[in-house]
């Protein structure tokens, strides 16, 4: 009897060192986050900023310690832009590269793919930069830094159609225009609806292939129609062409712009230059609030240091500070649940407010943000194609919401363009 | 919407100059792949390799993109030449050319968008010129310098191209043969050194094609793939191996896509354009002037 209780004595000391050093040897093994992100591809200029913030976020916690005493390292692949990798990327990442944690890549196009491997899975999914892409899904996992809000569509626009309405005497008429691409399709869906709303008649409603290279007779078609609205929803090669096409063609509206993706970086802001004057498009930062975001400005000086040496986004004021937020937003979840429960994540997200660089981010039930705090913005003043005027005040009016507001729309826009 | 003379006017001008500039795209396709039966689907790579050097020396030094393509296009021939060789060794002198040559020329192409995206990054590029923002008006009808230009000098370089094909020894020599190699080795001339010099022709042409391009709209490493299609669908419209045939074609596919943008919508020009060239073809096979 004495031997068999030594020996059962024995036995579980041994079991409990040994769990103990497994516990240990866990502790030890990195905090794998997997992901695609757009490296190449038309997208690729975002992408990378976007890389660049997750690996300053990734170095502060590792700095700190990591996430649960382990070390946070990042398993991702070039998803080149096209929706078309993203299956297979996700499905390597857990099924070969077993991370711990997934999070998506930048873009409406390559997260809209992940969501039936998220939702097959149940896994927690902070996203970056989609639009509406949950509407249909429904997914009580998805999570989406963007502030476009809890109707992520409309919060989109909001601020133009905010803007245009304040114009006096009102708009009767609005011109839509996009390319044929996921995110552009669901910002005009979105201006059909504040169209709808605010009795504005639409009397353009057209998109063009994204590799179209003239975009005048596009312009010229709309100048036909003399609205006194255009938006458009385009990425940054078409929003280029938009709005050189919009000078050569000497386009007269009140107010033009809206969703164009492009010249909230420094890329399209210098290449365009004074051809931006009058337009009204949205923005996630501008310097004139520097002092309303502090932390952001520490995090802006680390990510305009090393996006100079690997030759992306200079500025640095669109993506990367959504994408860092993000990742304190994991951070956070991770370090309150005290481990990786996908469930216990995402009813932790739920239903806490969170303190991130971007300020606090608290979301819907849907996902999105609980309150929409898309800038809309009027450029004037530029003059030249120096990358250094837009780090300072002086640039932008930001025209909405109220609480960030520093000036008034100037229109029409044909009359503003200095 | 209100159609009017101006707009009509407008058009047609878009859709010429348009096609102007896709003529510059595709002529050099209409020699490798028309005369030469060498299917370089990297044309593309170096049109967006011709951007990138007229955007280095634009942004370092200020000089015009198109006269820098025009002053580096011999170092294209040289490229083209280097190529071709490369081809003529490993494919078609072991008469690999379809397949494996089809994959070496895709192979050309990663290999060029990667290296790009390793030296210049990914983001996109423009270039400054004095006419880029300038557009010449007479009354309603707009001509903006950013296509005209290009136009000009693509008509230069197209027609540049057709007078010496049609009218030096060598020229006649590359036109001979596409149509017979085994007679002009009969001749005395070496159908493998023809090719060679026509084939650096097409690549120097692409150089100064990529000019216009970066002219034109902004340009990044990927963005090359997105013409694939267009280049060889001008070729094919306007007539192997006919110049004047790819600068018809060219305009064919211009004035299309710009009627159409401005008349029926934007998205329908692809389908319309791609329309307009099966139904060619289901009418003249051998394409608008093709024989």
């Amino acid at each position: 009897m004495l031997v068999v209780l030594s020996t059962l004595r024995r036995m579980l000391g041994a079991l409990f060192i040994g769990l103990a050093l497994a516990g240990a040897a866990l502790a030890q093994q990195p905090l794998k986050i997997g992901f695609g992100m757009s490296l190449t591809g038309p997208l690729a200029g975002n992408g990378k900023a976007a890389l660049i913030a997750m690996e300053i976020w990734r170095d502060d916690v590792n700095a700190k310690g990591g996430i649960l005493g382990r070390r946070v390292e990042f398993v991702y692949y070039d998803d080149q832009t096209s929706p078309a990798t993203v299956p297979s990327i996700y499905t390597k990442l857990l099924d070969v590269d077993k991370v711990d944690l997934v999070v998506s890549g930048y873009g409406t196009n390559v997260i809209a793919p992940a969501m039936p491997i998220m939702m097959q899975r149940n896994l927690t999914f902070m996203t970056l930069f989609g639009l509406n892409v949950n509407s249909k899904f429904n997914y009580d996992r998805y999570f989406q830094i963007m502030p476009a809000g809890p109707r992520p569509a409309i919060g989109w626009s909001q601020g133009f159609f905010d803007a245009a309405m304040g114009m006096n005497p009102k708009p009767k008429t609005i011109a839509l225009v996009g390319a044929d691409a996921e995110y552009p399709a669901m910002a005009l869906e979105g201006a059909r609806e504040h169209a709808k709303k605010t009795g504005l008649k639409i009397v353009y409603d057209k998109t063009y292939p994204p590799n179209t290279v003239d975009y005048s007779p596009i312009v010229r078609a709309i100048q036909a129609t003399n609205p006194e609205v255009v938006f458009v929803a385009s990425y940054p090669p078409d929003s280029a062409g938009m709005v050189r096409a919009a000078n050569e063609v000497g386009l007269k509206t009140r107010m033009f712009g809206g969703g164009l993706v492009g010249p909230q970086f420094a890329a399209l802001k210098t290449q365009l230059g004074p051809l931006l004057n009058g337009i009204v498009n949205y923005e996630f930062y501008v310097p004139d609030l520097g002092g309303r975001f502090p932390f952001l400005e520490q995090f802006l000086s680390k990510y305009q240091a090393r996006a100079a040496k690997e030759g992306v986004d200079p500025l640095g004021f669109y993506l990367p500070p959504y994408a860092y937020a993000m990742m304190q937003v994991l951070e956070q979840a991770i370090t309150a649940t005290k481990g990786l429960d996908q469930a216990k994540l995402a009813e932790y997200i739920h239903k806490n407010t969170f303190d991130t660089y971007v300020g606090k981010v608290a979301f819907a039930k849907n996902g999105e943000w609980a309150a929409p705090r898309v800038m809309m913005t009027q450029y004037h003043g530029i003059t030249g194609n120096d990358v250094e005027q837009f780090k300072k005040p002086g640039r932008l009016t930001v025209l909405s919401p109220k609480e960030y507001k520093t000036g008034d729309l100037k229109a029409p826009y044909h009359e503003n363009k200095k | 919407m209100e159609v009017s003379w101006a707009l009509l006017a407008n058009a047609v001008i878009a859709g010429l100059l348009l096609g102007g500039f896709y003529a510059a795209m595709s002529v050099g396709i209409s020699i490798s792949f028309g005369m030469l039966d060498v299917v370089n689907i990297a044309h593309p790579a170096f049109i967006i390799l011709g951007s990138y050097i007229a955007y280095i020396v634009n942004d370092r030094f200020g000089f015009d993109p198109i006269v820098v393509s025009v002053v580096v296009s011999p170092l294209f021939f040289l490229l083209g030449m280097v190529l071709y060789r490369i081809y003529y060794i490993s494919f078609e002198r072991r008469g690999q050319e379809s397949l494996r040559g089809l994959a070496f020329f895709f192979g050309i192409l990663f290999i060029t968008e990667v290296a790009l995206v390793l030296v210049f990054g990914v983001d996109y590029r423009m270039v400054s010129t004095r006419y880029g923002d300038v557009t010449w008006r007479a009354g309603e009808v707009d001509f903006p310098m950013r296509l005209v230009v290009p136009f000009l000098v693509s008509m230069v370089m197209v027609i540049g191209v057709q007078l010496f094909l049609t009218h030096t020894f060598f020229g006649r020599a590359v036109l001979a043969v596409a149509q017979d190699p085994l007679a002009l080795r009969l001749m005395g001339v070496n159908p493998v050194r023809v090719k060679e010099l026509a084939f650096a022709l097409s690549i120097a042409t692409a150089g100064v094609a990529g000019a216009f391009l970066i002219v034109i709209q902004p340009v990044q490493p990927a963005i090359g793939r997105e013409f694939i299609g267009l280049v060889f669908a001008v070729c094919v419209l306007g007539g192997m191996g006919s110049i004047w045939g790819t600068l018809l074609g060219a305009f064919v596919l211009g004035l299309a896509e710009s009627f159409t943008s401005t008349f029926f919508g934007p998205s329908w020009a692809p389908a319309v354009s791609f329309g307009l060239l099966l139904a060619t073809l289901a009418f003249r096979p051998s394409g608008l002037l093709g024989r």
